[in-house]
């Protein structure tokens, strides 16, 4: 039983209840994943599989078995930071820090179901091919991560620039 | 959280011979049931992991689209036949939970959430006839904003969570289901229960029975189509009220109407009277409020959810306005 993990196999828990969250911080030591309210009200615990963001701290590790899951720490390649994390720092999308790993992969996970022309509870047009990424789209796309410092503005500044240079 | 075993079903029949086990629950994407777990109010002994079974949305000959109860909520609300055929379906999705939580939840699991009533959720402070049936209902008499103000009983005022549910509801889709005994359809007008004196029956389900499918009958007019969700913060919130509506007019007069409110009742409650009184009449504003005001003539509000028979009615009318385009 295995699970990838930033692209490296790792053997999955005897234990069922152990949850993806759990897996990777408690197990695996990769801390960057955090564990705000672990019941699925914050977002802090936003990893992708295979791609896609999910919520680690409802997902019992067992179900990703041959998945690939992607982690704040597997963003950055070869110690240089990804773009959005750079975006980020730039933009001021932080106090604290706490809500910000699950807030990167949400991010890169909202920005591929963009441009895959997946509608919002705003969209207007639900027949319409494609999505352009207003402030009102990316505000309701990211509403499932809370900042309890009030980041909000800065973090709507950095996705937007991220999305505008990978356009 | 308690120990249990996983597997995962290689199909049907085998996911139905593991889950019918005692103390076996399916598993789709785990988004309730393992808080629920983690709260120690679900404590299966085996988990029966059926999201691998299938997910398919297969548009059918005679007009009708059949959804495999594996299928992610992302996939229903982003399927073009859904968007184009069925917006309200669409929207009703994509006003539910999170990006993160509709990647993760399947329609069969949805179906089947538990309420959010905080009473039910306290564990250790408060009684609850669906946790411990015969204890008493601690909502009743407290905090009491977000329960139902239709159908509840003495035993339970909770509410049904969902809003994929109130679409479907609105559009008479049936939930195909499969048992040791075999396979049946059951109306998803009658999956749920009222509380009544056993809230902690919440379907009709049979033991061990699977939900493989959800069926939308053909429903062309259908495409114009509204959900409204009213709640406390613009996104990512529970519904306080919402409305799933379509709405057949011939020269201003109403064809054919499908209603279905949400947040009001421990199931997705179907406006029938409202439907019946509106066949026929002009689409004005008049009509809808006489309509609405008929389906919640019976509402029996609590001390803190008074303003919800209100709130639903101005819903109501407001979606239904929009749906019968620029009237006075």
């Amino acid at each position: 039983m295995s699970i990838n993990i930033n692209g490296s196999p790792t053997n999955l828990p005897s234990d069922t209840r152990v949850s993806l969250l759990d897996l990777l911080r408690d197990h695996l030591n990769l801390s960057g994943t955090k564990k705000g309210c672990n019941q699925g009200a914050c977002g802090a615990c936003t990893v992708l599989v295979d791609g896609e963001r999910i919520l680690s701290c409802l997902a019992l590790a067992v179900q990703y078995e041959g998945r690939s899951v992607t982690t704040v720490e597997g963003l950055s390649t070869n110690g240089l930071l990804h773009p959005l994390q750079q975006a980020f720092i730039d933009h001021d999308g932080f106090q604290c820090g706490y809500c910000t790993p699950g807030q990167l992969c949400s991010a890169v996970g909202m920005l591929r179901e963009v441009r895959r022309g997946l509608p919002s509870n705003v969209t207007n047009d639900l027949e319409g091919e494609s999505i352009t990424l207003t402030r009102d789209e990316l505000c309701e796309r990211m509403s499932g991560n809370l900042c309890r410092c009030g980041a909000y503005n800065g973090i709507v500044y950095a996705i937007t620039e991220f999305a505008e240079t990978t356009k | 959280m308690n120990s249990f075993t996983y597997a995962r079903a290689a199909d049907v029949i085998d996911a139905v011979q593991q889950g019918t086990r005692v103390h076996a629950k399916y598993l789709g994407g785990g988004t309730n049931l393992v808080d629920l777990m983690r709260e120690t109010l679900e404590q299966p002994s085996a988990l029966v992991d059926v999201s691998g079974l299938s997910s398919d949305i297969t548009e059918r000959e005679d007009g009708s689209l059949l959804i495999g109860a594996a299928a992610r909520n992302t996939a229903v609300a982003e399927h073009r036949a859904v968007r184009t055929r069925y917006p309200l379906l669409a929207r009703a999705i994509l006003a539910g939970a999170s990006g993160q939580i509709r990647n993760m939840a399947t329609v069969g699991g949805n179906l089947l959430q538990r309420t959010r009533c905080t009473y039910f959720y306290d564990n250790d402070g408060s009684r609850c006839n669906k946790r411990t049936p015969g204890q008493g209902c601690d909502a009743i008499q407290g905090f009491n904003r977000i329960h139902a103000i239709l159908g509840a009983s003495p035993s339970c005022v909770a509410t049904h969570p969902s809003d994929m549910c109130v679409a479907l509801a609105a559009l008479d889709a049936l939930v195909h289901v499969t048992g040791l005994d075999g396979s049946r359809t059951i109306a998803v007008v009658d999956l749920h229960r009222l509380p009544g004196d056993h809230p902690e029956i919440e379907t009709n389900l049979r033991p061990g029975e699977l939900i493989t499918a959800v069926e939308l009958p053909a429903l062309p007019f259908a495409q114009r189509s509204v959900y409204r969700k009213v709640r406390d913060r613009a996104s990512y919130a529970f519904a306080l009220i919402s409305v799933a509506a379509a709405l057949d007019l011939d020269h201003g007069i109403v064809k054919d109407v499908r209603l279905a409110l949400g947040g009001v009742a421990h199931k997705p409650w179907r406006a029938l009277k409202l439907e019946a009184s509106l066949k026929g009449q002009p689409a004005t504003t008049q009509s809808f409020l006489a309509a609405v005001e008929e389906e919640l003539a019976d509402a029996t509000p609590l001390p803190h959810n008074k303003f919800k028979v209100e709130l639903a009615k101005r819903t109501v009318v407001a979606v239904l306005a929009e749906l019968a385009g620029d009237i006075s």
